[in-house]
C-alpha cells in the first residue's frame, strides 16, 4: 500500500507515492531521479548516501522516505552552485581526493555539514566529522587535506 | 501497513495502545529490517518529532532527560558533560555523526542491546525510565528494565518518554570506557562505566561499576561500591577490575572470545574508575575518555 506524500529535496517539492518500508535514499534516485546520492552498503555503515535533513547528516539508505516529509532534504545536487564547482568539490579536486568517486558525494554532504557548525575545525574535528564516510581508494589523507584547505580559504 | 506522525504524546500514546510501534531516528529498526532481522512493524507511529521529549531539564531533584534527545544533544550538553559525564562519554562514542544525530537517548534504552553504550552510564549514575501509556505513567529500575538481549519489561503500549538522573554529590566524578578495534562505527568489544564520589583525603567515598557487552544485558558489579570505600583510586580500581571479569558471563562472537572479554572488561573497568576518579578531583578529561586518553583509553 502506498501513501502520497510531499518530499522538500533542494528547495523544491516533489509529490511522490511511497510505501511503508522504502528508504529515502531509493526516493531520491527512482522517483525524484536525483542520482548524486549512492547506495553502498544499505546498513548506515560507509556514508555514501549521506544527504542533509534540515541541514544535520543523515544516512538516507536507513532513513524511512515517510519520515521526511515536512524536513529540508539537500542532496549532493543541491550543494553545487548553478555557476561551477562548490569550494569543497574544488578542494577535492586540487588535492587529488576523488579517486574512483563513489564516495565523493557522501564526502562532501558531511563536510558541508561540518563547516558550515564550525568554519574552523581542527583536524580531529574534521576526523570525526568524516568518521561516517568510507573510502576505499584514497587512504583518507588527500580527502583530509582537501577539507582543511576547504576551511582554510573560507 | 500504516505510517502515522505524531503531533502530541496524546496521540502517540493513543496509537501505541492499538498495537502500532514507535520509530524515532529509526537508526535500530530500519537497519535491522534491511538487515532482515525484524521486519518492520506493521503500523508505525514517528514519534521523533515530539518537541516535549527532546529537552534536557534541570530539576529540583536531578535532571530529566526527555525520550528524544539525541546522542549529538547528550555529548555537548553542559548539564551532561560537567555532572554526568560517563553518559557524555558514551553518546560520544555511539556510531557515526549521522547516527548520532537522528539517534535517540529512548530508542538506545529500549533496543535494550547488550552491547549498549548508553546503558553502563546511565545504571552507575543511578537513572530510572519513565514510562507512559494512554492508562498511566510508571517508573522503572533499569535493572529491571532490561531483561535480555533486545528486551524489556515494558508492554507494547508503553512509551519512554524520559530519563530520570538524580543529583551528583559534591567531588564526583564518572566516565565511560569502551574496548574498540576501530575509532568510528564501532560497537562495544566491552565497556565499563564507573561513578565515584571522594573523600577529602582523596580516598573514594562511595561509587558504582557497570558493564557493557559481557552479558545478556548491561549488569552492575554489585560489591564495586563496598570494593572501593575507603581506599584511593588506585588499588581501588584493581579490585574492581577483578570483580568485573569474575562477575562478566560473555560470550563468543565474531568481534571476540569469551576469554577476551572477560580479560579487557576488567581492564576497562580499572580505567573507568581512574579517570573518574581524576575527573571527580577536579582533572579536565575531555569527552570521549577514549579519545581525550588514547583509543580503549589506554594511557
Amino acid at each position: 500500500m502506498t501513501e502520497p506524500i510531499t518530499l522538500t529535496v533542494n528547495g523544491l517539492d516533489y509529490p511522490v507515492d511511497v510505501d511503508m518500508g522504502r528508504n529515502l535514499l531509493s526516493v531520491l534516485r527512482t522517483e525524484i531521479g536525483l542520482t548524486g546520492t549512492k547506495e553502498g552498503c544499505d546498513d548506515s555503515e560507509c556514508g555514501a548516501c549521506m544527504v542533509l535533513l534540515d541541514d544535520q547528516p543523515v544516512n538516507s539508505c536507513s532513513y524511512l522516505a515517510l519520515q521526511a516529509q515536512g524536513k529540508s532534504v539537500t542532496t549532493i545536487e543541491g550543494v553545487m552552485p548553478a555557476d561551477g564547482l562548490h569550494a569543497i568539490q574544488r578542494s577535492l579536486l586540487e588535492e587529488g581526493g576523488v579517486q574512483c568517486g563513489f564516495c565523493t558525494p557522501g564526502i562532501i554532504m558531511s563536510t558541508r555539514a561540518l563547516l558550515d557548525g564550525n568554519p574552523s575545525p581542527s583536524e580531529e574535528e574534521i576526523r570525526i566529522g568524516l568518521s561516517g564516510n568510507l573510502c576505499r581508494c584514497t587512504g583518507y589523507a588527500k580527502i583530509l587535506a582537501a577539507v582543511i584547505r576547504t576551511a582554510s580559504d573560507n | 501497513m500504516s505510517f502515522a506522525i505524531a503531533g502530541s504524546l496524546d496521540e502517540a500514546l493513543a496509537a501505541l495502545a492499538v498495537g502500532a510501534r514507535p520509530i524515532a531516528g529509526g537508526t535500530d529498526l530500519v537497519v535491522g529490517a534491511r538487515q532482515g532481522k525484524a521486519p518492520l512493524p506493521a503500523s508505525l507511529v514517528a514519534i521523533d518529532r515530539l518537541d516535549e521529549l527532546a529537552h534536557i531539564e534541570s530539576r529540583d531533584r536531578g535532571i530529566r532527560i526527555g525520550a528524544m534527545v539525541t546522542h549529538s544533544q547528550l555529548m555537548i550538553d553542559q548539564m551532561i558533560v560537567s555532572g554526568y559525564t560517563a553518559l557524555a562519554d558514551a553518546a560520544a562514542l555511539v556510531g557515526s555523526p549521522s547516527t548520532r544525530n537522528i539517534g535517540t537517548l529512548g530508542g538506545n534504552v529500549m533496543n535494550a542491546s547488550p552491547a549498549m553504550d548508553t546503558g553502563a552510564p546511565l545504571m552507575v549514575l543511578g537513572a530510572v525510565a519513565q514510562l507512559r501509556s494512554a492508562r498511566g505513567s510508571r517508573t522503572v529500575e533499569l535493572s529491571d528494565l532490561w531483561t535480555g538481549p533486545g528486551q524489556t519489561s515494558a508492554e507494547t503500549e508503553e512509551l519512554c518518554v524520559a530519563i530520570d538522573l538524580p543529583p551528583r554529590p559534591a567531588r564526583s566524578g564518572s566516565a565511560y570506557v569502551r574496548l574498540e578495534y576501530r575509532r568510528a562505527m564501532e560497537i562495544a568489544i566491552v565497556g565499563a562505566a564507573a561513578s565515584v564520589t571522594l573523600a577529602d583525603d582523596g580516598t573514594i567515598l562511595g561509587g558504582a561499576v557497570a558493564l557493557s557487552a559481557v552479558a545478556p544485558t548491561i549488569i552492575e558489579v554489585d560489591d564495586a561500591g563496598a570494593l572501593m570505600t575507603g581506599h584511593l583510586p588506585d588499588a581501588a580500581a584493581a579490585a574492581v577490575a577483578t570483580a568485573a571479569s569474575d562477575v562478566a558471563r560473555p560470550i563468543s562472537d565474531l568481534r571476540a572470545s569469551d576469554t577476551y572479554r572477560r580479560h579487557t572488561v576488567g581492564v576497562m573497568a580499572a580505567r573507568a574508575v581512574d579517570a573518574a576518579a581524576r575527573r571527580a578531583a577536579g582533572e579536565e578529561i575531555g569527552v570521549p575518555v577514549n579519545r581525550a586518553i588514547g583509543v580503549g583509553a589506554s594511557r
